[in-house]
């Protein structure tokens, strides 16, 4: 009975099991948890990655070893008395959190990645921007600081050669009508925007058609909740409403803004005279259903209207005018579907469909502001002019994305783009004439994300191209590589060739023409932290088959593709958030050196919307006592070339005049103003905004323009010296917490 | 002889019942008792791996995965580096989860952990997430109070958001403050309902209170 109990009640032998864990490169985890499956038994590594533990368990048992981000580890091990010790080599999983990122070229403002420099609300505070993407896209290396003409001019290209998608298709009228002298805005709200890549160079195989640069925006999901918005300033109206759904699977919403200048307009002088002052219209809806756990369909339309008429100096004569008036209806939808297809299949598709309707016309007017018909000499007959232009525009796009083993993934798709534009010309003496450009371009492309380890990722494209228009084919090859070189740092490079066929307003052409290409070569080095950003890029791009334009029957009209031309540069970013308390700062360097012969330059020259220093300063402060933010930038940019070229008696064009501007700089202030900022459960969210563009009111001169004798110089300068802006924006969120705790309960 | 032979394997085979539960409690309270200093030693990491593996062997027990859970919250709190915050809080998303799942539904506890992992990763970027995350941290506090009124921890949480909000903001060391003193009696006064459920929480409240002065 005694040996009974005694047998019982006698201890298990106990056997010790420790070792050291380490990375496939010999580095000590710390943190990590060993156990025998299925018993308490087991141990966590100390900071030298070692472990020791004893265990009761007796035979044959699982032992299992796992860490965040690392692959788990098991080996059956007998458990016999005898001591184990075992030194355990984890593997590193491919995962998000940890594989190098592929930046070569770009810059990307999402809330999500960990590549990312700005942030959306980044977007829509800096102070020159005025709520405008491109504004603030032009406080980041790459951009010139062009404000006579809208777009995005990067690294010596044209506005034209950078272009603008949403939700994966184009968008042919990313900004209003251009008017002469001007740089119009963006028509769409940055707050619908979930993503932003701005891609300097390099950008992915799947777009195309752009020489320079491409604009990648993502529009939002699902909102948070049900909201109404007001915006109440003193140069527009806007309200909205968004609706979630009870069951927080789809939402819709819409918006309305009218635009008057009048008020703006008297409180700060013009420079034109504007006889019909900017009125705007924008109306938009959309609506978001989740169509399963993984897939959404989107939709976003919009239609607006603009009508402005203003009068400026005729450059040719003494004492008339040129009057200049535009009416505008746009309209544009946007339907995209993302949905997840099992088996690792993803398909990710758009389409959208747009028409402009631009109704311009030009006056010669003189000081009393009567229209003058003069036809001698033959150019200002011309003055006197009307077009209406109706735009049709179909774009639709298919990816199939596959995930391979980690985060490798293969995607092909392919993408169609319809325009049709119809211009009906009135001239001076009544005579009519039409045109119309159409064109199909119908892409296929192909890409494969290859993560090896999480130190090297490479992305390999291919894009092949048919344009109806130039009844040609091209097809261009996309390839990064991206390098890990430290925990915070990496090295990347970008290689491709880009093809874009010719600007419409230069159509038709009497000639057979071939696609213009640009070949891009990327070097970057990036270093990230939480608050801290460094990034250096060194680039090449070489231009041929640049379009060279000429006077064909009275019209400017492309010739052939005899242009070439090349940029090359350096850049910097330093972004901020630590150093100093509440203060986020983030400077931008540009160093370009460009030339090229287009159009109708008679040589190869710099361009004149190229400047060779380009450097920006962006200051935001929030101080807490006072909810307020305040936001600084400056931007300072060495002078731009400008010249006189025409053709002369025989003909050829020439450079009759040239010169540089002086430097252009800019201080842009802006105030937000949050009062209910804080309260967690507030249902109401009120910014206030004030802001000032030029507050040194510099006299920045953007380029001159030549009267027809070269004899007359003028300057192409602001509108207006500066520019204010105050407004209130008000959110009235429905709160839900509510409808969370009772279908909790 | 028979009948205490019977009487021996009876009692044999029940203090085998017994033992495996005993170990289950010993385990337990073992580990328990160690969560209050891991904040200094800084050992929240290991203990949480020992209430993983206790969870994973008994595979039927909430408690071991709720204090996994929140040691994996505590340890993400106390590490500097906010790059891995994301991760923690992950991990003690899957740990909470797990409980709830083993439980059939939430409970006033478990709410007050699901509010801590929102406040977690809050901390990673207060100015861009405090829109997403505040809400889920407050709704959760706010749960836990309605599930059981008695639980002084959402007291306490909701007490510690104040003191570390600006005052500009409504909060503040002077708003904490009768929060931190609501909770101390009902630290004293709660009855949880064994002696491994969560009791933790008056000695930071304490603390925190030293500091409204």
């Amino acid at each position: 009975m005694i040996a009974f109990l005694i047998i019982y009640s006698a201890t298990h032998a106990q056997v010790n099991i420790s070792g050291k864990i380490t990375n496939t490169k010999n580095k000590p985890l710390a943190g990590v948890s060993i156990s025998i499956k299925d018993s308490y038994d087991g141990a966590t590594s100390d900071s030298t990655g070692n472990f020791s533990f004893y265990t009761d368990e007796k035979g044959e048992h699982t032992l299992e070893v796992t860490a965040t981000g690392y692959r788990p580890f098991e080996q059956i091990v007998n458990l016999n008395g005898t001591p184990i010790k075992q030194n355990i080599s984890l593997k590193e999983l491919v995962t998000e959190l940890n594989a190098v990122v592929i930046t070569a070229g770009s810059f990307e403002a999402s809330d999500q990645k960990k590549t990312t420099v700005l942030s959306p609300l980044d977007i829509v505070t800096t102070a020159s921007a005025n709520a405008d993407i491109t504004g603030a896209i032009k406080t980041l290396p790459g951009s010139q600081q062009v404000g006579e003409s809208e777009g995005l001019f990067v690294r010596g290209g044209t506005a034209s050669e950078s272009k603008t998608f949403i939700d994966g298709t184009l968008v042919n009228n990313f900004y209003y009508t251009s008017e002469p002298g001007l740089a119009t805005r963006g028509r769409f709200n940055p707050f619908l925007f979930k993503g932003t890549i701005f891609s300097a160079g390099g950008y992915s195989a799947l777009y195309g058609q752009a020489l320079s640069s491409a604009l990648i925006l993502e529009s939002i999901d699902l909102p948070e909740r049900s909201s109404a918005d007001l915006g109440i300033s003193y140069l527009a109206l806007n309200g909205g409403l968004q609706h979630l759904a009870k069951n927080k699977k789809s939402s819709w919403g819409f918006t309305y803004a009218y635009t008057d200048l009048w008020l703006a307009f008297k409180l700060i002088n013009q420079k034109p005279d504007y006889y019909t002052i900017p009125v705007l219209h924008n109306a938009d809806a959309n609506f978001r259903i989740k169509t399963s756990k993984t897939g959404m369909i989107k939709y976003y339309g919009t239609l607006s209207t603009t009508r402005v008429g203003f009068r400026y100096a005729d450059i040719d004569s003494v004492g008339m005018k040129d009057a200049f008036s535009l009416y505008n209806i746009n309209m544009y939808h946007n339907l995209s579907w993302k949905e997840r297809l099992g088996n690792g299949l993803k398909m990710i598709s758009g389409f959208s469909y747009s028409t402009n309707k631009d109704d311009i016309s030009n006056e010669l007017q003189n000081g009393d502001n009567q229209k003058q018909l003069i036809t001698n000499p033959v150019l200002f007959s011309f003055k006197n002019f009307g077009v209406v232009t109706h735009g049709n525009y179909v774009n639709a796009k298919v990816v199939i994305e596959k995930r391979l083993k980690g985060l490798s993934a293969i995607r092909f798709g392919s993408e169609y783009n319809h325009s049709r534009e119809k211009s009906d010309f009135t001239l001076f003496n009544g005579t009519k004439a039409a045109e119309i450009i159409k064109e199909n371009l119908l892409s296929g492309f192909a890409e494969a994300d290859i993560y090896l380890t999480n130190d090297v990722a490479a992305k390999l494209g291919a894009r092949a191209e048919h344009s109806q228009l130039l009844d040609k084919w091209n097809i261009a090859p996309r390839i990064s590589l991206a390098y890990k070189l430290a925990d915070n740092s990496q090295a990347s490079f970008a290689y491709g060739i880009f093809y874009q066929g010719p600007e419409r307003k230069y159509l038709p052409s009497y000639s057979k023409l071939n696609y213009a290409k640009a070949t891009h070569y990327i070097l970057q080095y990036q270093k990230l932290t939480n608050s801290r950003t460094f990034r250096t890029e060194i680039f090449y791009k070489k231009y041929d088959d640049l379009f060279k334009t000429s006077l064909t029957y009275g019209r400017e009209a492309v010739v052939d593709n005899n242009g070439y031309g090349d940029a090359k540069g350096i850049e910097f970013f330093w972004r901020d958030k630590k150093t100093i308390k509440n203060v986020d700062y983030w400077i931008s360097y540009s160093y370009l050196d460009t030339k090229r012969d287009f159009l109708t330059y008679p040589t190869s020259i710099e361009p004149p919307f190229a400047a060779k220093h380009t450097a920006s300063l962006v200051i935001k402060k929030f101080v807490t006592k006072l909810k307020t933010q305040f936001n600084g930038s400056y931007t300072y940019a060495t002078g731009r070339p400008y010249y006189n070229i025409r053709p002369d008696n025989t003909n050829t064009y020439k450079i009759f005049d040239k010169g540089r501007t002086k430097d252009y700089n800019s201080l842009g202030f802006s105030i937000n103003y949050l009062p209910g900022i804080g309260k967690p459960n507030a249902t109401r969210f009120t910014v206030f905004v004030f802001s000032i563009t030029n507050v040194f009111g510099s006299n920045n001169i953007y380029s001159y323009n030549y009267s027809y004798d070269g004899r007359n110089k003028q300057p192409v300068t602001p509108p207006s010296r500066r520019f204010y802006f105050l407004g209130c924006f008000i959110s009235f969120g429905i709160d839900r917490s509510d409808d969370v705790i009772n279908n909790n309960l | 002889m028979k009948k205490t032979l019977l009487l021996l394997v009876i009692i044999s085979s029940s203090n085998f019942l017994f033992a495996q539960s005993d170990k289950y409690v010993a385990a337990m309270k073992k580990n328990i008792s160690q969560i209050d200093s891991s904040i200094q030693k800084g050992n929240a990491a290991e203990l949480a791996n020992n209430f993983e593996r206790i969870g994973d062997a008994e595979k039927n027990q909430w408690l071991p995965y709720y204090y996994a859970s929140y040691c994996n919250v505590v340890k993400g709190f106390i590490d500097p580096d906010k790059t891995k915050s994301d991760a923690t809080a992950d991990k003690a998303e899957q740990l909470i989860t797990k409980a709830e799942e083993i439980l059939g539904k939430e409970n006033s506890e478990t709410d007050v952990i699901k509010s801590m992992i929102a406040s977690l990763r809050m901390m990673v970027d207060p100015q861009t997430r405090w829109q997403q995350y505040g809400p889920i941290s407050s709704q959760n506090i706010e749960k836990a109070k309605e599930l059981d009124p008695t639980n002084p921890r959402p007291i306490y949480l909701e007490a510690q958001a104040k003191f570390y909000t600006p005052e500009s903001f409504g909060g503040g060391k002077a708003v904490a403050k009768p929060l931190f003193e609501k909770a101390i009696p009902m630290f004293d006064a709660f009855k949880p309902e064994s002696e491994l459920h969560p009791t933790w929480g008056k000695a930071t409240t304490e603390y925190f209170l030293s500091q409204c002065n």
